[in-house]
């Protein structure tokens, strides 16, 4: 099935002196994570299917510097920021979108004011404006009536104020959306951010991805959406520790969306 | 003699307003501590963001209960205030209710204080009780100790005082109950003090009066001691609060210029630099001290009301860990106090104390704690960022100190060698095409 992703590089646009409609920026996780490597696959399958011209950096990416900065290396940040920066402003690119609410945070806001300036989408607003413009479809299919509950990842939501666009995307699943007692500006974060996804917790009564955990499973929900690589496998992790696994799915809305198409 | 009460009124007015005065030049001057932070763009939204979340109460609202009983003890305050006006005049020139003159419409005012007066007495008790009967959590987290606790509960007799004096003392102010216009509340408690005769309920009014004027200005000193400072500064702290998206962190200018020499090949590593271009350079990376921080988080620690909202939504302090974002306030602000006493009794300079919020205050389990998930930004009904301040902090531990935990230096070691904060071969990144 893999074959039949068609994943151009940026190197092989320019080769043709072609410039593609968006940069997909497919980040760390997106890249090397088992589990974020599925969620990569559907966004480009729905890509491939809406007709993107899209193109990735491939080995020419490298990681934002999100991480190093939230634990405080500055100077590593910044030195990730200016190398990439370098690579996109020599593509001359305009347009990025990626699946990591992080990477969307720190190229959108933190590298303008290091020389790099793009129109950055996480890619549930691109799946959103791509279903606005008619290039996409959604059907419900499998997922039509199931309860599906949306968790707010901390860089998308309250970092940068993005609460509709997955939601609208899982209504248009004909699926059920509940909510937790805590989402959108008051949404509780998974436990992964600010290099947390990195290190041991400190000291405790509970990890915060358990609490995050209970207060989903506590709407009964089906599946679990979630719009960050980081996110889900907190997420798996805390059903998992609660034996839920078997019950309840943890997904990205790009795989909600390519799973009730069959893609 | 005669104008004895006059000249008494006047040097209690300008006691209580000099040593708030005061007390303000050393607030100004504290906050000054802090290094310079660039504030002056789109002032529009500013005025609008004061207008709406300070003013307006908007960020109150997000928990109705508290917010509601908040404005009616706010709306209460500033509009009872305005009795003071005629309380000063009345003192100064030795009349009495010179308002009064105005006819009609002074009735209606006057109603209306008491209405609210009585609504601010009700509210404060509310407030009285949430803290000290029902124990809300967020009032008795650990940082909570002996003095925020008392400070608040002292602040809510301030005020339930003050709306006594006021009630009482137009209730036993024979001339106005006569006029009997505005006495909406009071001539429901005169009829307490009927028995007494008219010169003993004269001695009980002006024994009001000089109270309620005196607890003012006791109140109004009081403010620089209290978490109460955010009734004044709430102003200025959501004028300058910050108007970029909150996942925006500030990219630390000092830096840029390091790497852009490393990273420029047409810079002279040992040119020397021309003369005062390196003025600004700041002498350390990130904060361990009240001084390294800006001047807006140094305002953001006076101006924070200990209200805990922060702490409530922070997901490391429900879970347990040490962290808590109004603490990290809490420290910075008596960090600063003792700087600025360390600076009072040094004729103006601060001498070394052997002391810095980092460690002596902040632990580094509490800062290492913090996903940096804003909840806490976004809780602050006055614009606080508490992340800020744990960021450039742990600015400091990592490129002052190298003090990272382990496994984040793994992490940052694999960022520098692969590209990724995993140890994979960044010539592997597009692998998963073909898996
Ligand atoms: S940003 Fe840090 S301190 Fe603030 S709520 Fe989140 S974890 Fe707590
Ligand atoms: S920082 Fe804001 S939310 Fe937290 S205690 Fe202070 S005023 Fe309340």
């Amino acid at each position: 099935m893999s074959e039949l992703l068609n994943v151009p590089t940026m190197a092989e646009f320019m080769a043709q002196g072609k410039q593609p409609e968006v940069l997909f920026w497919v980040g760390c996780a997106g890249s090397f994570d088992d589990r974020a490597k599925k969620i990569t696959k559907a966004f480009v399958k729905l890509l491939n299917k809406a007709k993107v011209e899209f193109a990735v950096l491939g080995t020419e990416e490298s990681c934002t510097g999100d991480p190093a900065k939230r634990a405080g290396n500055e100077f590593l940040f910044q030195m990730q920021a200016v190398t990439n920066i370098e690579v996109l402003n020599a593509y001359e690119i305009k347009k990025i979108v990626t699946a990591c609410p992080h990477c969307f945070n720190t190229i959108k806001n933190e590298y303008p004011g290091l020389g790099g300036n793009y129109e950055v989408m996480h890619h549930t607003q691109f799946l959103k404006a791509l279903l606005d413009e008619g290039r996409l479809t959604i059907e419900g299919g499998q997922f039509k009536g199931k309860r599906i509950t949306f968790h707010d990842p901390c860089y998308l939501g309250r970092a940068n104020n993005v609460y509709e666009a997955p939601r609208n995307l899982i209504r248009k699943l004909e699926a059920e959306l509940v909510e937790m007692k805590n989402c959108k500006r008051t949404g509780l974060c998974c436990g992964a951010g600010g290099a947390q996804m990195f290190k041991e917790a400190e000291k405790g009564n509970k990890e915060v991805n358990i609490e995050r955990t209970e207060q989903a499973l506590e709407v009964k929900p089906e599946i679990i959406a979630a719009g960050c690589p980081f996110c889900n496998t907190m997420m798996t992790d805390g059903v998992k520790s609660k034996d839920k696994e078997g019950d309840v799915a943890i997904m990205d809305i790009a795989e909600l969306i390519a799973n009730a198409q069959d893609l | 003699m005669h104008y004895l009460p006059n000249i008494v009124f006047v040097i209690a007015l300008i006691i209580g307003i000099g040593y708030f005065a005061k007390n303000v030049k050393k607030l100004v001057r504290n906050i000054k501590l802090g290094h310079d932070v660039d504030v002056s763009d789109n002032t529009s939204q500013r005025w609008k963001n004061m207008a709406m979340i300070a003013l307006g109460q908007t960020k109150m609202m997000h928990r109705p209960i508290s917010g509601f009983l908040h404005i009616v003890v706010y709306v209460g305050f500033v509009i009872i205030n305005i009795e003071v006006l005629e309380i000063i005049i009345d003192g100064i020139f030795g009349t009495h209710r010179i308002f009064s003159a105005i006819g009609k419409p002074y009735g209606v005012l006057i109603g209306a204080f008491e209405i609210l007066a009585l609504l601010v007495f009700a509210s404060v008790i509310i407030f009285w009780i949430r803290r000290n009967v029902i124990k809300l959590k967020r009032f008795w987290k650990s940082e909570m100790t002996t003095w925020p606790k008392s400070d608040a509960n002292i602040i809510l007799y301030f005020e339930m005082v003050l709306m006594t004096l006021f009630l009482v003392m137009n209730a036993t102010d024979v001339h106005f109950q006569d006029m009997n216009s505005g006495n909406v509340i009071s001539q429901f408690i005169a009829p307490w003090f009927g028995s007494l005769s008219e010169s003993t309920l004269h001695v009980i009014e002006r024994t009001a009066w000089w109270l309620h004027i005196l607890g003012i200005l006791a109140f109004l000193n009081y403010l620089y001691f209290s978490k109460h400072l955010h009734i004044l500064l709430a102003f200025p702290n959501t004028y300058y609060g910050s108007l970029k998206p909150q996942g925006q962190f500030n990219n630390l200018e000092a830096v840029t210029k390091e790497v852009r020499l490393m990273m420029d090949p047409n810079v002279d590593p040992f040119a020397v630099p021309a003369e005062g271009s390196e003025t600004n350079v700041p002498a350390k990376f990130g904060a361990s001290d009240v001084q390294d921080l800006n001047w807006v988080q140094l305002l953001n620690a006076y101006t924070c009301t200990e209200c805990g909202r922060c702490t409530s939504e922070c997901p490391a302090n429900q879970t347990g860990k040490k962290l808590s974002p109004r603490k990290i306030m809490m420290d910075t602000r008596d960090r600063l106090e003792e700087v600025g006493k360390n600076i009072d009794l040094n004729k103006g300079i601060f001498k070394d104390d052997g002391k810095q919020l980092l460690d002596n205050y902040i632990t580094r389990e509490e800062l290492w704690a913090c996903t940096s998930c804003n909840a806490c930004v976004e809780a602050c009904p006055v614009s606080i960022n508490p992340l800020s301040i744990i960021m450039d902090m742990r600015r400091y531990l990592v490129m002052e100190q190298s003090a990272a935990p382990a496994e984040l230096n793994n992490m940052m070691n694999n960022i520098e060698n692969n590209g990724a904060p995993w140890p994979y071969n960044q010539m592997d990144r597009l692998n998963w095409k073909n898996e």
